[in-house]
């Protein structure tokens, strides 16, 4: 075992550590006036890291004695995470400035979060995963609470933490059952003892407590109550962060942590899954027609989209995987521009958030309004956009699994949120206007992102290919 | 056969106009203009295209024909391109509406007519691909992407009610189509191919899963028919569209449905289709009576022509489930015919609505003693709607009803009551719009025609005269792909009955 080859493995991880603490003291020595340098340099300290990221040494290695691995499932998924942190501190520069809460924790504390994330999904035992979930939980809980001035930010951050504390110890509840029936921690060694014959009792308490800690990081009924509270009370570019980086994150540990050690107990775990996903589908659908607020009601509709993407987990195979991944990538970067969009929504310096406040936005502005539109439509899972792509790979898997009941309940639940994706739709584009929103803060950044967003969302059907085929690359690096 | 991608210049030339229409700059009164000769220009070459396709096209073989290949989303899925007799002439008859839709918008779009024309520009690259797609995911791509362009067109430039109408009309739509979406992915995890060509040729899907397939892909089409008692949709959607919608709605957007079942369901489940034929005939006879009354009833002008759409594609999925080559023949050129009557008849609805504001039947009477020519239009349209020989409409349902002759007398008798049907409602709405005495005080200064008008009803005349009088240019485009069609519909049924072995060995030439 050679420790600089270990690293040398970690280096994407290495890099992004670093650079926060660098940056942590910088940012401590320069005070006020390095704020924006801050931010920049932790875009382009993610850039590198990408960098190495997508810059193999070989297609998969394994670190520490195996309970870190990089493979190219793991790749996909880091490069997703970085994008997503790197737009959120694209977003939030400006945003910041205008509100008056300015400070250069906020880049240092992405990049940790960031950090997390990405041992997450290269964790190959369940130290490594507890690791990575906590270094991102403890992040996440101060940036929820970032605006500590605001009394729904404060409330987010503490209402964030005490329930992510109860479903880590759930969690942890759950590893410890599972190293007690198995006598491991690592992800490949569980595999090879547990065999569909030798299922044990304990071991699926143990799978069930895991289960309910990861469902509660991708916020998936019955444990996605404190989602639309801390969505509504972190300022909005935190929400986006958190719809971002930190679900697709927990997404694919789940997959991971699902697969990797437990594909002799598929039939045990799979019934929970398909519990989990149909119950998310629907309760996302049904409850975000009641919502009157713009990030209520993105919070069910991203519970929604959870359930999608776990009907692809739910089928356990290749194709399901390739579904998954292919579900974040989408949704990562449709969010993205939905929230560039709610950022825009400001009126006289202050934010708005109800949806009636978006009507006849297509009359006082019309690029903002098709943008908002195609991005609905988007979500709303109807061809051509990207949107559709996604929903279609995840319910060929479930097909492909013979899962035809909860396929059936999935397209049934993506009708009827249609219905509130449409609401919004009609109100950019059949009411009559409301005042204008600012224009002021669309502002170079801001319209990349969107223009970015807008542009994959209706040409991801000419350029699929190339991005289904990395998806079902980094499927097979999991699922040979 | 060309090397031109003939097919991609008919289906994305009105889309490539619609971009340019969204970066024209200018001022709004300009950038209107600019939007409705760019939408007119446009959609008359891609009519010009079409027609070329029309003539380049070889009737005496059942093959596909222009066709185009390429990579799309990798794996078996691919950009599939392709015509045969029985989708060219939908092609056609897409492109030959559209012009007059620009034209029926030119005044009465007021209000956002670049997004306007961009709506129907993209619709219109939508409906061409419905139709061109050889591909499952590819149709399935066309026909679902075209519920985004219409539910604007109603929701923004529709009526009172526009809203209302155009949820519904999304939702209802939506809801039949994705059952079909799951069903597509399933033969796609069965066969390993969306290749609709190759599907049509080789694939045989198991007899218990037709049942299932050809109810999901019925959901689809019978919504969009829209078949009894999926129907309600319709009336509420014309009624709140502005015309040009509705032309649309009536003319090519109900034919989708028919075009599906001609295409999947007889000859890719053709035991389920045999299955469930009582089933669609019951359905047809339904509709063709209940709704034909229904329309005798209307106050509302638009109202009363939806519900005699749905009378009419009453007829239309009864020719087809006849399994023989009048009935679907019939169907075919009931759908083509009624593409332009109900259309035409739309477009005389709105002339009237343009002038006065008002769709109530009742607030009409007289009109031919100040609008002769508008009066000798619309009665052509009406008598072709009636299906009187000579018009376009007769050819279509007797087909049809001959072809239901052949197979079930209940269902031809119960059928040929809705000709009749048809007549009262028709000639009821003709007399109280057109004749009596013109006493209503608003109705004074009504004025005929308009050149524009004329230049948008003259041509639709013409062409349901034509197809009444000379069927036949229809049936020398269609005649092979049908016989074609049947013979797959044999072939699949023989391999469904046949013993399993046997069947293994007839698959393998």
């Amino acid at each position: 075992m050679n420790i600089s080859i270990d690293l040398a493995i970690l280096a994407p991880e290495l890099i992004v550590t670093i650079g926060a603490m660098a940056l942590l003291l910088f940012g401590a020595i320069r005070g006020e006036k390095g704020i924006g340098l801050v931010s920049t340099l932790a875009i382009v300290v993610m850039a590198i890291a990408a960098w190495f990221v997508v810059m193999p040494l070989s297609s998969e290695a394994r670190a520490f004695g195996g309970a870190f691995v990089i493979d190219d499932f793991a790749r996909f998924a880091k490069l997703l995470i970085l994008l997503g942190s790197a737009v959120t501190l694209l977003m939030a520069q400006d945003y910041f400035k205008a509100q008056g809460i300015d400070k250069f924790e906020f880049p240092v504390l992405v990049l940790l979060a960031t950090t997390g994330m990405m041992l997450m999904v290269s964790a190959s035992s369940f130290i490594g995963l507890y690791m990575g979930i906590e270094l991102q939980s403890l992040a996440l809980y101060v940036l929820a609470a970032f605006h500590r001035d605001s009394l729904r930010s404060t409330e987010a951050g503490l209402k964030y933490f005490v329930l992510g504390a109860l479903s880590s110890g759930m969690m942890l509840y759950g590893i410890s059952l599972i190293y007690g029936f198995t006598g491991t921690t690592d992800f490949a060694a569980i595999a090879h003892i547990v065999t569909a014959s030798n299922v044990s009792v304990g071991l699926i308490f143990g799978i069930v407590f895991l289960i309910s800690g990861l469902a509660f990081k991708i916020s998936a009924v019955p444990f996605h109550m404190w989602s639309p509270d801390v969505y509504e009370g972190a300022p909005t570019p935190i929400t986006a962060f958190f719809f971002m980086s930190p679900k697709v994150a927990a997404m694919i540990l789940f997959v991971r942590a699902m697969l990797g050690p437990f594909p002799g107990a598929f039939h045990q775990w799979q019934q929970i899954v398909v519990a989990i996903s149909v119950l998310s589908m629907v309760l996302g659908a049904f409850a975000a027609i009641g919502q009157s607020n713009i990030k209520r009601l993105m919070a069910y509709s991203s519970i929604g989209h959870m359930g999608y993407a776990l009907l692809g987990l739910a089928a356990g195979t290749t194709q399901g995987v390739e579904g998954v991944l292919l579900y974040m990538l989408i949704y990562l970067v449709t969010n993205a521009g939905v929230f560039v969009c709610i950022l825009a929504m400001r009126r006289h310096g202050e934010q708005v958030e109800t949806i009636a406040d978006l009507a006849g936005l297509a009359r006082t502005q019309p690029k903002l309004a098709f943008a908002y539109s195609a991005l609905m439509f988007s979500l709303a899972g109807i061809p051509p956009l990207a949107g559709f792509f996604a929903k279609f790979y995840v319910f060929m898997a479930a097909i492909g699994a013979g899962l035809y009941i909860p396929a059936i309940i999935g397209v049934l639940a993506s009708v009827v949120g249609a219905f509130y994706y449409l609401r919004i739709v009609k109100l950019i584009y059949f009411d009559e206007p409301a005042p204008a929103f600012d224009m002021g803060l669309l502002g170079a950044k801001l319209g990349t992102i969107l223009v970015g967003s807008g542009v994959f969302s209706v040409f991801f059907v000419v350029g699929a290919a190339p991005l289904v085929a990395a998806a079902a690359n980094a499927a097979h690096a999991l699922l040979p | 056969m060309s090397h031109l991608p003939i097919l991609s210049i008919v289906t994305f030339l009105p889309m490539v106009a619609g971009l340019f229409i969204l970066l024209a700059g200018g001022d709004t009164r300009s950038r209107a203009n600019t939007a409705r000769w760019v939408a007119l220009i446009a959609t008359i070459a891609d009519l010009a295209v079409a027609i070329y396709i029309w003539a380049q096209f070889d009737g005496s073989t059942a093959a596909f024909q222009f066709v185009e290949r390429a990579q799309w989303l990798g794996g078996n899925i691919t950009y599939h391109m392709g015509v045969d007799g029985i989708s060219v002439l939908f092609v056609v008859l897409t492109a030959l509406l559209m012009p007059f839709c620009i034209l029926a918008s030119w005044k009465s779009i007021e209000t956002r007519v670049p997004e306007y024309m961009v709506a129907f520009l993209a619709l219109q690259t939508l409906m061409i691909g419905v139709f061109c797609a050889l591909d499952l995911v590819l149709f399935y791509v066309f026909f679902e992407g075209g519920l985004i362009p219409m539910f604007l067109i109603i929701g923004v430039w529709g009526g009172k009610r526009r809203v209302y109408a155009s949820f519904k009309f999304f939702l209802y739509t939506l809801l039949g189509s994705v059952l079909m979406l799951l069903a597509i992915l399933w033969m796609y995890l069965y066969s390993g191919t969306t290749d609709i060509e190759t599907l049509l040729n080789t694939a045989h899907f198991p007899v218990a899963m037709q049942g299932f397939l050809w109810f999901a892909f019925f959901a689809s089409f019978a919504v969009k028919m829209p078949m009894w008692p999926v129907h309600t949709w319709l009336p509420d959607a014309h009624v709140e569209a502005p015309t040009a919608g509705s032309v649309i709605l009536a003319g090519i957007l109900l034919k989708m449905g028919g075009y599906g079942f001609l295409r999947f369901s007889l000859p890719m489940f053709a035991s389920a289709s045999a299955t469930f034929t009582p089933f669609i005939f019951v359905l047809s006879v339904v509709a063709i009576i209940y709704t034909s009354y229904v329309a005798l009833a209307q106050e509302d002008m638009k109202k009363l022509i939806a519900y005699s759409s749905v009378a009419h594609m009453g007829f239309v999925t009864m020719g087809i489930f006849t399994f023989t080559h009048v009935g679907i023949e019939g169907g075919i050129y009931q759908m083509l015919s009624h593409g332009i009557v109900s259309g035409a008849l739309f477009l005389c609805v709105g002339v009237i609505y343009d002038r006065m504001h008002t769709r109530e039947i009742a607030a009409y009477g007289g009109l031919v003693a100040r609008m002769p020519i508008y009066a000798a239009c619309f009665m052509v349209f009406t008598l072709a709607n009636v299906g009187l020989p000579g018009t376009s409409g007769f050819v279509g349902e007797f087909l049809t009803m001959l072809g239901a002759f052949h197979v079930n007398t209940w269902v031809a008798i119960f059928a040929t009551t809705g000709i009749i049907l048809s007549a009262a409602y028709m000639l009821y709405l003709y007399w109280r719009i057109i004749f009596g005495k013109l006493v209503k005080p608003s109705l004074m200064a009504i004025q005929d025609l308009t050149a524009r008008e004329i230049a948008i009803l003259a041509p639709l005349v013409i062409a349901t005269i034509v197809m009444g009088v000379y069927p036949n240019f229809v049936f020398k485009i269609t005649s092979a792909s049908v016989e074609h069609l049947l013979d797959q519909n044999k072939q699949a049924l023989a391999l469904d009955h046949a013993p399993k072995l046997a069947s293994i060995g007839k698959v393998s030439p």
